[in-house]
């Protein structure tokens, strides 16, 4: 029988410690929506997906009550739309059928506006990176993603010479509302297939015709029950971050189960993430703080986020049958607001931000830069990032905003979610030659790893 | 099908009888009921069972939220297999 002071604690975690549930992300596959034509395909697009998760809103809202734990977020994701759209390339038909179908369902976010180019890019793929910064600008819902490398394909640098280009066109279309449409597109190595987590999120080819993935959170339960051993060395550390990532993913497998049963869908996997929000008590960069830094951002900061990401796995593994997306801890900027602190007082660099990112989930995620960056350090950016993840045989993403008529020391509100930032200072050493040059950088070696 | 309640408040009269009374209307029975302070907030937990042709349990989640917000209390049901996968292996 379960005692007064387990129920208490499971309480507590969901009432004043945020323990959510981040997302529960049903994958469509539209394999089977590609039409002679695109108004054909779209309107296939359009109905499978309405017809595939029109209960998801209000079966998760119910899953919500029945334990009550808060589910913040349903969301979609969808095959690569440079596949479905391949055979007429008027993708924005597509986006626009993806866009009405998110509103009609009540989903905020649909994914999957998304090419997979590690190796090279066809000419309908290259259409449709074309078409990302209009795709993002007439919608609202849509997100976006491009794979550029792999640890196996190695790194398609003509690719990500091109998307410093289109991030800024992103950001151009979409001045007028904080350049939003860039926080809305994620460049990835080494993609994962069944992420439930926006703006990444894609449906793969090699999952079944609707899937239920669940991400979990839970920043705040850790950071309290550091707090319960001011003086426990790092091994009570580990332990007790351990312990409460076990418990905080459980939920998310009985949601997870319980959402696929409900809709009759497969159940997919459990996202095991420390995915922090703007509210105060939700926060990864607390965590690291409480374990014993000043401010993130300063040294020690990248070791403790190395024991944080490895104990929240380890803890989490047992208690999901499956577990797979981008399971970690993620550091996104602007939805943080220990983040946004630090790169507020200067504690915290982009340079630093990087090399975070060797040792945790996703990557440069959610920061907003100079408005007039130019492309090509946006693209070298994307490529530095993106060699943490080849190289080190992860997935690793960008997501940068540079935000159109803004520039170092002022700040950027996107709303939501997505939170608010300070702009944060990029290096103006030209790294032009360098990208022009375009062509591959090949798959690293795996032995004599140094 | 077993659910836990708890109500998380200041104490006062009638806070038993309020909410066994909409449990009795609704056809859940009480199977346990003990009551702690915890940081000064009187807090209630209730093993409750529910009968075949009792609503579901969003439902009388939503009953229960009302009641609560009617006496100031914070009350809130949550289905038995949450705590069993938290804390149980």
């Amino acid at each position: 029988m379960i005692n007064k002071y387990e129920i208490i604690e499971t309480v507590q975690m969901i009432n004043e410690r945020h323990l959510d549930i981040r997302t529960i992300t049903m994958g469509v596959s539209l394999l089977d929506c590609i039409g002679t034509t695109s108004k054909a395909t779209a309107r296939k697009v359009y109905d499978k997906v309405v017809r595939s998760a029109k209960d998801l809103v209000t079966t998760g809202d119910k899953i919500g009550e029945m334990y009550g734990v808060p589910i913040v977020n349903k969301r979609v994701s969808v095959t690569p739309i440079s596949l479905i759209g391949a055979s007429h390339l008027n993708y924005l038909d597509l986006a626009c059928a993806l866009d009405k179908a998110a509103a009609e369902i009540g989903v905020n976010f649909i994914g999957g506006y998304t090419a997979l180019v590690q190796k090279g890019a066809t000419a309908y793929e290259t259409a449709l990176i074309e078409s990302i910064p209009e795709a993002l600008s007439i919608t609202k819902r849509v997100c976006s993603s491009v794979n550029v490398a792999s640890t196996r394909a190695g790194i398609n640098m003509n690719v990500i010479c091109r998307l410093g280009e289109i991030i800024r066109r992103t950001a151009i279309a979409t001045a007028s509302e904080s350049s939003i449409g860039c926080a809305k597109f994620v460049v990835f190595a080494n993609a994962v297939e069944d992420n439930p987590f926006m703006a990444g999120a894609f449906h793969g080819v090699g999952e079944g015709d609707r899937i239920i993935n669940v991400g979990v959170s839970g920043p705040g339960v850790v950071k309290t029950a550091l707090e319960s051993i001011p003086d426990g060395n790092l091994d009570d550390v580990c332990e007790i971050i351990k312990r409460t990532a076990f418990k905080v993913t459980r939920v998310g497998q009985l949601v997870a189960q319980t959402a696929a049963k409900m809709l009759d869908a497969q159940f997919g996997i459990v996202d095991l993430s420390l995915a922090p929000t703007p509210a105060a008590g939700d926060s990864v960069a607390r965590i690291l703080e409480e374990i014993g830094l000043e401010q993130v951002g300063g040294a020690g900061t990248t070791a403790c986020l190395a024991l944080l990401n490895d104990a929240v796995k380890k803890g989490g593994i047992m208690a999901s049958s499956h577990v797979g997306g981008l399971s970690g801890a993620f550091i996104p900027v602007s939805e943080d607001i220990g983040m946004i602190e630090a790169a507020d007082s200067g504690a915290l660099s982009l340079e630093k931000l990087e090399a975070m990112t060797a040792v945790c989930s996703v990557g440069l995620d959610m920061i907003a830069i100079p408005g007039d960056t130019p492309a090509e350090i946006i693209s070298a950016i994307i490529a530095d990032e993106i060699s943490i993840g080849v190289v080190n045989n992860k997935t690793t993403a960008v997501r940068l905003i540079p935000v159109i008529g803004k520039d170092v020391g002022e700040y950027v509100e996107f709303g939501g979610l997505l939170g608010h930032a300070p702009i944060m200072k990029v290096s103006k050493i030209s790294p032009k030659k360098f990208i022009s040059r375009g062509g591959r950088i090949a798959a690293p070696l795996h032995s004599n790893r140094n | 099908m077993k659910a836990f309640i708890t109500v998380i408040g200041a104490d006062r009269i009638g806070i038993i009888a309020a909410v066994s009374g909409l449990l009795a209307a609704e056809k859940i029975n009480i199977e346990d009921i003990s009551q702690t302070i915890l940081q000064g907030n009187f807090t209630m937990i209730m093993a409750v069972s529910f009968s075949e042709d009792a609503k579901p349990i969003d439902e009388i989640a939503h009953l229960l939220r009302e009641k609560g917000d009617e006496m100031g209390l914070d009350i809130s049901i949550r289905h038995m297999a949450i705590f069993e996968a938290m804390h149980r292996i």
